[in-house]
Parts: structure tokens; C-alpha cells; sequence
């Protein structure tokens, strides 16, 4: 990352503010306060059960804090729903994989399109002139999305028969199709080899680079987070322990402990 | 595939035009015996267009709802009310606005799937069935307050001709399938499709690319509703030639569920194969029962083993074939071809690997 970029970091896009969030008596998240600048990539770690994933669906509205805000492109958002956050643009991909599984490649990436679909379902059973324009305008997205990827041997293939590996890539692919200015990537490399990690690497990093993409990320691989990302922010046991660059973050004691343990 | 016309590629034209020449030309010229077209042909194609409507909701959103005959009550008194009642509109005016009215139905008693999903939503939606047979029974004024339980439907009128042999309303049956058919398949195949089957796989990732739920869920109910709404108008008026409640029961609810699931969830020719399936297969153990054993087996058995083989074939199909004949029949054509590999064929398989 020694070469110019083209889209420079800029203000910050999406703020997360005094985040509390708990199940019964569980508490997930406390407190929790970072932000995320434009065009950076952000990476969230910390061990397990640290809260990690519990932080995006809050900031996705999947999960509703107790307490604290989400501002998103300047605004504090009330009543955050996945549906809405989406029309504000920012898409996600999921820990667990939440591909469409009957449905083709490219049709779980064209229902990424679903923003930039005007027409409705008269029109479309109508297939009036302008239904034909938007699906071309859609499909030709799709394809360009499909080729940047590299997946264009098994783009008829349904998701469901592919490899673990392939159906992250494929779930990358759908998020990058809404043309979101910000992706939350739920751990996009767990269960890969050192390749397939490698590969998504690139990906993440000439999506963030080619098209300027905010990318915030979760990821258990420490060398791969210290490799990519512009800002870390560690959480553990639901609290901020450590925020700043790679190298602040390495050198952080409370961050060592944590990942090392501490002598009693 | 690349589509040739709209969105149907050089194969569907094909098999349309297949369809098209033998149910306009090859059945009418060949079959003449009026018993095929009253009791097999025009209830077939009243009884698919009405699982096409189950296929739009369960077979495509995903959605498990048991009241299709309740929006085929819908659809028929409202026919019979509004030739009655407003005869300005004509008989596709009336269709059309029946249809339409089913789908109000559907639209009400689509929002109890926001909240519920699965069994439980079965459960909720068997309300539509039951409540509006209910209201048809309760008030006169649907029935035009006739006594005697049973109306005689009113003789079907187009453009100032009368369609009332069953050839003629087997052919205004077919017209109106086969435009609903093809807009199903439009909407299936576009983006309305995409969304449905989207919530259908996997409704949180849905919602996160900005599909709502609850407009694409009760637009699902709503398309279904008039789908099985428009069914029914036809089913009473060509078919069943009078209107009582009771022809609309759970049990017609449940034969539409079956013909949806064993002709193959999600598939648009499933429909019809289901449809085909579940009416000609009495008929044809009837002529087995007569023919073979010359009547020594009682009818009332015959019905009976129906019964024991529809419930075994449904146990067979859910573990071997979740998706049906339409899966199954895809799955012959496709081991035919591996068999016999023609030219083009080989050529698709060279292409696929590099």
C-alpha cells in the first residue's frame, strides 16, 4: 500500500456511539464508541465472543441496541433496519453464509441489484420496453461484478452445490452489486486456506482501491487484518481495547493481554 | 440461453408453440366426446391456474399457506355478484375485478406471514379458508339470497356471443390460463421473481439488500389471490355450473397443496403437471378397476386405494424428489441426453470447461 491512492481517506462515514447491547442478561456489547472514515479499509478483531458480529448487526439493524447511536453519512439514524441502512447504502455479507442456495450465481448478485430496480411487478409481468432496459442495465452490472470476481466458469452453477470458498466470493460479489459506498464483510475468510485467503485479500483491497468502497471487516487472522487494513479497532468482552493504526494496535498492551493472556 | 423474444429463450417458443398447436388444434379435432372437456380439460386448466397461485406463494416466496380454495370462493361469488349486478362490465371486466377482489382477501390475510413462518403461518392462513366461506354462507345478500343453497351460474357472455358448449368454454378457459400462465412466468423469471425467491431462501441477507419483506410478501399473497381468485370464477362458470359454498372446502385447498408440491415447487410447469396428475389419476384407477378386473373391485375401494396411493406417492416424492415431476422430469431428459450425446451437446460440454 506504498503507491498513491486514488480515493483519499476522508471524513469519518459511519460513527458508532456508546453502543450498549445485551440478551437477557447477557451483555454483548458496553459502550462501545469507533468510527469509520471514507475509503478505509477497517478491520474489527478480538477474540472470540468479543461482541464482534453482535456490532455489525447492530450497525445493520439486524440487533437493536439498548443504548447508543449509529450516524451513517452524517445522520443519526432512529430506527435502524436492515432495509433501510440498505437503501442508505451499506450493504454487508454474513458470518454464516446467507446466499440465496436455489438460485443461480447470478441471480443471488442481480438480487443485489434489487435498489436500482424501479419497475414493478405489473410491469415486469407486462415486460414493458423499459422493464427490458433496467434487467439489461442489471445483468451487464452483474457480469462486470462477476468478471472482476473471477467466478465466470460458474455463474449458471446454483449456489448451494458450490465450495465454502466460492460462496464467500459470491457473497462479496452480491453486497459489491448494490453499489453501496459502505461493506460490512462478516469474517470473509474464516474456513479458508492460506490461497483462497490470499485471494480475498486482493479482492477486498482492489475493491477498496478501484472503486473506493469504505470496507469495515471482521477477521480472526491477525497477520491477514495487520496486512490490509488502514485502522483496527479491538473489542474484547464487549469494550474497545485498543483503536488506531496496525502498528498502535500491535504494540497496545491491553491488546497483547488479551490475545496472550496475562500472568495471574 | 439467450432469449430470443422478451425473456423466453429459443426453447420456450418452441415448447409454447408445442402447447399452443395441440390445444387449439389437435385436442379440439380429435377429441370429441363432451365428457373430456367437462370433466377433465376445463377443471385441469381451472385447477392448475389455481396452483400456479400456490406456486407464486409457497412454491416461489416460500410462504406455507393453506386457503386456496378460500380465494377461489372469493373469486367465484364475486363473479356471480358482479354479472349480476354490474353487467356493464362483460365477462372479462368481471374476471378481471373478481380476481382483483380475491386479492384483497389475500392481501388481509397475507400479513399474518410477517410475524409467523412455517407451520404456524399454515395454521393462521387456514383462517382465510374457513372465514370467507363462512361470510358467503352467513350473509343472503352474496348469494342473492337464494334458499336453496345451490345458484345455477349465470351463462357466460363475451362481447355480445354466448359461450356455453363445452368446447367454447374450454377454449375461454385455455385464453385466460394461458395469458396468466405466461405473465406468472414473466414476473417469475424478472426481478418480482428474484425477490420472492430471495425472501424464500434466506429473508435476513433479502432484507439487507434492500428487498422489504413485508411488500414482497403480500404482494405474493396478493398475486396469488387473484390468481386462484380468477380460478375459481372459471372453475364455478365452466366447470362446477353453479355456486355453492361447499365446492370451495378445505378439502380443494388441500387437493391444489398437493398438486403444487408433487408437480414441483417453485416450477411453473409444475402446475400443470400436478393438476394433470392428481385429476387423471382416479379416472385412470377407475378405468383400471372396470377394464381390468371388470368391476369386481367396489368403487368405494377404488376410492379408497386412491387415497392410500396419493399418500404414499407424497411420502415418496418429499424424501426422494423435494421438487416433483417437473424436477423428475427434467432429471429423464437430462440422463437422456448424457445417453445419446448429439453434436450439440458435446459442444456445450467443451465449452462449459474451458
Amino acid at each position: 500500500m506504498t503507491q498513491e491512492r486514488k480515493f483519499k481517506i476522508g471524513k469519518p462515514i459511519l460513527e458508532v456511539k456508546n453502543i450498549s447491547l445485551s440478551f437477557g442478561g447477557v451483555k454483548a456489547i458496553t459502550d462501545t464508541s469507533f468510527d469509520v472514515l471514507e475509503h478505509e479499509v477497517r478491520a474489527i478483531i478480538g477474540p472470540n465472543g468479543a461482541g464482534k458480529s453482535s456490532m455489525l448487526n447492530c450497525i445493520n439493524g439486524i440487533y437493536k441496541p439498548q443504548q447508543g447511536t449509529v450516524s451513517f453519512k452524517g445522520k443519526e439514524i432512529t430506527n435502524i433496519t436492515p432495509n433501510l441502512m440498505a437503501q442508505m447504502g451499506l450493504s454487508r455479507t454474513f458470518q454464516n453464509l446467507a446466499l440465496f442456495k436455489r438460485m443461480s450465481v447470478l441471480d443471488n448478485i442481480l438480487v443485489g441489484r434489487k435498489l436500482h430496480t424501479k419497475t414493478n411487478f405489473l410491469e415486469v409481468a407486462f415486460q414493458l420496453p423499459k422493464v427490458k432496459k433496467e434487467e439489461k442495465i442489471n445483468r451487464e452490472r452483474s457480469e462486470e461484478i462477476i468478471s472482476f470476481l473471477e467466478i465466470e466458469n460458474i455463474k449458471n452453477t446454483p449456489v448451494g452445490k458450490l465450495p465454502y470458498g466460492l460462496q464467500k466470493k459470491v457473497e462479496l460479489g452480491r453486497a459489491l452489486a448494490t453499489d453501496s459506498s459502505v461493506i460490512l464483510l462478516d469474517e470473509p475468510m474464516a474456513g479458508m486456506n492460506v490461497e483462497e485467503k490470499r485471494d480475498m485479500c486482493r479482492f477486498i483491497l482492489k475493491v477498496n482501491d478501484e472503486l473506493g468502497t469504505t470496507m469495515v471487516l471482521i477477521e480472526h487472522d491477525m497477520g491477514v487484518v495487520m496486512d490490509i487494513s488502514d485502522r483496527v479497532v479491538v473489542l474484547d468482552y464487549g469494550k474497545v481495547i485498543g483503536d488506531g493504526t496496525p502498528d498502535e494496535v500491535r504494540s497496545n498492551q491491553k491488546v497483547i493481554d488479551a490475545y496472550l493472556g496475562v500472568e495471574h | 440461453m439467450k432469449p430470443v423474444f422478451m425473456t423466453y429463450t429459443k426453447k420456450d417458443l418452441i415448447n409454447l408453440a408445442v402447447c399452443m398447436v395441440l390445444s387449439v388444434l389437435v385436442i379440439p379435432t380429435f377429441i370429441t366426446t363432451e365428457y373430456w372437456y367437462t370433466s377433465i380439460l376445463i377443471p385441469w386448466l381451472c385447477l392448475a391456474l389455481a396452483t400456479i397461485g400456490q406456486q407464486i406463494v409457497m412454491g416461489y416466496t416460500g410462504q406455507l399457506a393453506l386457503g386456496a380454495a378460500g380465494f377461489m370462493a372469493a373469486g367465484a361469488f364475486a363473479m356471480f355478484n358482479l354479472i349480476l349486478r354490474v353487467p356493464d362490465l362483460g365477462f372479462v371486466g368481471s374476471l378481471i375485478v373478481s380476481g382483483l377482489i380475491a386479492a384483497a382477501f389475500g392481501i388481509l390475510f397475507g400479513l399474518p406471514s410477517l410475524k409467523v413462518r412455517g407451520i404456524y403461518l399454515m395454521v393462521a392462513t387456514l383462517a382465510s379458508q374457513f372465514f370467507i366461506i363462512w361470510m358467503i354462507d352467513k350473509f343472503g345478500w352474496f348469494k342473492n339470497y337464494d334458499s336453496s343453497g345451490i345458484i345455477t351460474a349465470q351463462d357466460i357472455v363475451i362481447l355480445g356471443k354466448p359461450f356455453t358448449t363445452p368446447l367454447a368454454m374450454y377454449f375461454v378457459c385455455l385464453a385466460v390460463t394461458t395469458v396468466l400462465t405466461l405473465l406468472a412466468m414473466n414476473m417469475a423469471r424478472g426481478s418480482t421473481g428474484r425477490n420472492w425467491m430471495a425472501v424464500r431462501d434466506m429473508d435476513i441477507a433479502a432484507e439487507s439488500m434492500g428487498v422489504s419483506l413485508l411488500r414482497t410478501k403480500v404482494q405474493a399473497f396478493a398475486i396469488s389471490a387473484f390468481y386462484c381468485g380468477v380460478a375459481g370464477a372459471l372453475f364455478a362458470f365452466c366447470y362446477l355450473k353453479s355456486l355453492e359454498p361447499v365446492a370451495f372446502d378445505i378439502k380443494l385447498s388441500f387437493k391444489i397443496l398437493f398438486m403444487c408440491i408433487l408437480g414441483g415447487l417453485g416450477t411453473i410447469n409444475g402446475a400443470f403437471i400436478g393438476a394433470a396428475f392428481i385429476l387423471l389419476f382416479p379416472v385412470l384407477l377407475n378405468a383400471i378397476g372396470n377394464n381390468v378386473f371388470h368391476g369386481a373391485i367396489d368403487a368405494t375401494i377404488i376410492s379408497s386405494i386412491e387415497q392410500v396411493i396419493f399418500g404414499g406417492l407424497m411420502i415418496i416424492f418429499m424424501i426422494y424428489e423435494p421438487l416433483g415431476m417437473a424436477k423428475l422430469w427434467e432429471n429423464i431428459k437430462q440422463k437422456w441426453k448424457t445417453k445419446i450425446p448429439s453434436s450439440t451437446n458435446i459442444k456445450s460440454s467443451l465449452s462449459k470447461k474451458t
